[in-house]
């Protein structure tokens, strides 16, 4: 077959040329790698962040502590009341009266345990709770004010502060990272460009013969563009092995989990794979968009 | 029928050089024409433009049906395919053998490869290199070169052989033998032929249709054979 003819010698042609300019070509090559890692680095962190602060989320619930002369009778209007609320999620809420909220204390800590098991039911000054959880969790302010304002609550609590700092550090993280990767791919792209300027020089009696004796543009293109191809597959295997076994090996020494066990990391099955995936896509997008501009620039046909 | 046809034609540098002016020539099919003129008096610039490497100034230049100075910069290689063309430096691809130089454009188009294979061993045959198929350019003689060159020119049997002074790196005896070939060419295949050169002792030898050129003027068109009286150039 013809077009698996000029393939193969493309894709000979290419590496002999990368072998030939080695210089040139380690440099494209080892900058395409860094870059890569970069990217890996960067993609593994947001969504990882991703992940679990989706996670986090799903955790937000509204807290409203009623007051300490609530009755059960009082609960069960407020209950209708909470769910007449949009962005409650109506199968989510849970009431627990001051007793039980006493039991669950004492089940947590010894100490709490201690000190309560004296008291009786009208030593208990605890207050009965709804625990609430939203719908949508960036409305999760205006649904508690909305909680606050019923009869017979007393203070309402969501994860206030905390979360949202987290998220803005990390979102912080994550723009910078793409400033320095979208930089770092520009650099890449501009050195194999470089590189391919080279080989169109090297070549130049061989592209003037060609054209000559009636070869097509894209068949006298397409050896350039195929270099740049291979640059960026030759530059994106280290980071695709880094980015596997370091990623599982760090899985596998954390258990799974960053710092504590609310930092859950993605599970590395399919999930390092797509990111292999990626790593491939870019560095040989990146090749190929490299020596399109320098066969664009330097290849006068 | 008039196969290459230059009508009032200009061709000026942009180093305001003008290498042609006012140039008229129609040749016609199955001829055999010489252009003959001192370096720099403008029939490179003629024969470049009959392959589209230089395009004219002013005026038309119709190669095969095709005008030269209309044709896009994407078409150029399909006019090309269309015509066979020999250079004084052979211009054969170093690492590639005979066979595959020949066959190379061939390949371009995209032929099956038997009919690749009858077509190069036809055209190595009739340029007498039949036996150095494997050979590497660098492995054979000026006029083994020259002649693979040929083979190359016309193994798509092209209507026309431009041939820019294709003895010029040659010595006499090479040169007899090369301009003999084409010839050959000439004769058996019809294939029109316009040969750019300043040897003169072929010229003369040859009797062939001549045109002169000075300072890019045509100044002389003599037919067949009778060039010899004129020794002035």
């Amino acid at each position: 077959m013809k077009v698996f003819r000029i393939l193969k010698s493309n894709i000979k042609d290419a590496f002999k040329s990368v072998f030939r300019n080695f210089s040139l070509s380690f440099a494209s090559v080892t900058c395409t790698t860094i870059t890569l890692i970069l990217v890996a680095v960067a993609i593994i962190l947001s969504a990882n962040v991703n992940s679990f602060t989706k996670d986090l989320e799903k955790d937000l619930t509204i807290v409203a502590f009623l007051d300490r002369d609530a009755t059960t009778e009082d609960a069960n209007s407020l209950t209708t009341l909470i769910k007449a609320i949009d962005n409650v999620d109506k199968n989510n809420i849970v009431y627990e009266d001051k007793e039980e909220v006493k039991a669950n204390m004492q089940k947590e800590s010894e100490t709490f345990n201690s000190i309560m098991s004296s008291w009786t039911a009208e030593e208990n000054h605890l207050q009965s709770l709804f625990t609430i959880k939203v719908e949508d969790v960036t409305k999760i302010s205006e649904t508690a004010k909305k909680v606050a304002a019923l009869p017979k609550v007393d203070v309402v609590k969501y994860g206030e502060g905390m979360v949202d700092k987290l998220v803005l550090v990390f979102n912080t993280v994550k723009k910078a990272s793409i400033v320095i990767v979208l930089s770092l791919v520009l650099v890449t792209a501009f050195l194999i460009s470089n590189t391919i300027k080279l080989t169109i020089i090297s070549r130049k009696t061989e592209i003037e013969i060609m054209r000559l004796i009636g070869t097509s543009n894209l068949v006298i293109k397409l050896p350039f563009l195929f270099e740049g191809f291979v640059l960026g597959v030759i530059g994106s295997i280290i980071p695709i092995f880094i980015t596997i076994y370091g990623y599982i090996i760090a899985y596998d020494k954390m258990g799974g989990y960053v710092f504590s066990k609310i930092i859950k990391m993605i599970n590395p099955n399919y999930f390092i794979f797509y990111v292999a995936l990626i790593l491939l896509g870019i560095g040989s997008i990146v090749g190929i968009f490299g020596s399109y501009r320098a066969v664009r620039k330097y290849l006068k046909i | 029928m008039k196969l290459i046809e230059v009508r009032n034609c200009y061709k000026v540098y942009k180093n305001g050089v003008t290498a042609l002016a006012n140039f008229n020539l129609e040749i016609e099919k199955g001829e055999f024409v010489f252009v003959i003129g001192a370096s720099g008096s403008g029939k490179s610039s003629l024969v470049k433009m009959l392959y589209r490497e230089e395009k004219p100034t002013k005026g038309e230049v119709i190669v095969g049906g095709v005008n030269v100075a209309k044709l896009k910069n994407r078409k150029v290689y399909k006019f090309r395919r269309k015509i066979g063309i020999v250079f004084q430096d052979f211009k054969l691809l170093p690492r590639l053998t005979v066979y595959e130089n020949v066959a190379f454009g061939l390949e371009n188009i995209g032929m099956k490869e038997n009919e690749i294979k009858e077509k190069v061993a036809k055209a190595l045959t009739r340029v007498g290199l039949k036996e150095k198929t494997r050979c590497f350019p660098n492995q054979l003689s000026g006029g083994e070169q020259q002649r693979v060159c040929i083979a190359r020119a016309i193994v798509n049997e092209p209507k026309i052989l431009i041939c820019d002074e294709p003895t010029g790196n040659l010595d006499p005896d090479l040169s007899k033998e090369v301009v003999e070939v084409i010839e050959e060419i000439n004769k058996t295949m019809g294939t029109t032929v316009i040969m750019a050169t300043h040897d003169k002792e072929i010229v003369n030898k040859m009797k062939k249709r001549v045109v002169l050129i000075e300072n890019g003027v045509l100044t002389g068109d003599y037919l067949k054979g009778r060039y010899k009286a004129h020794e002035g150039v």
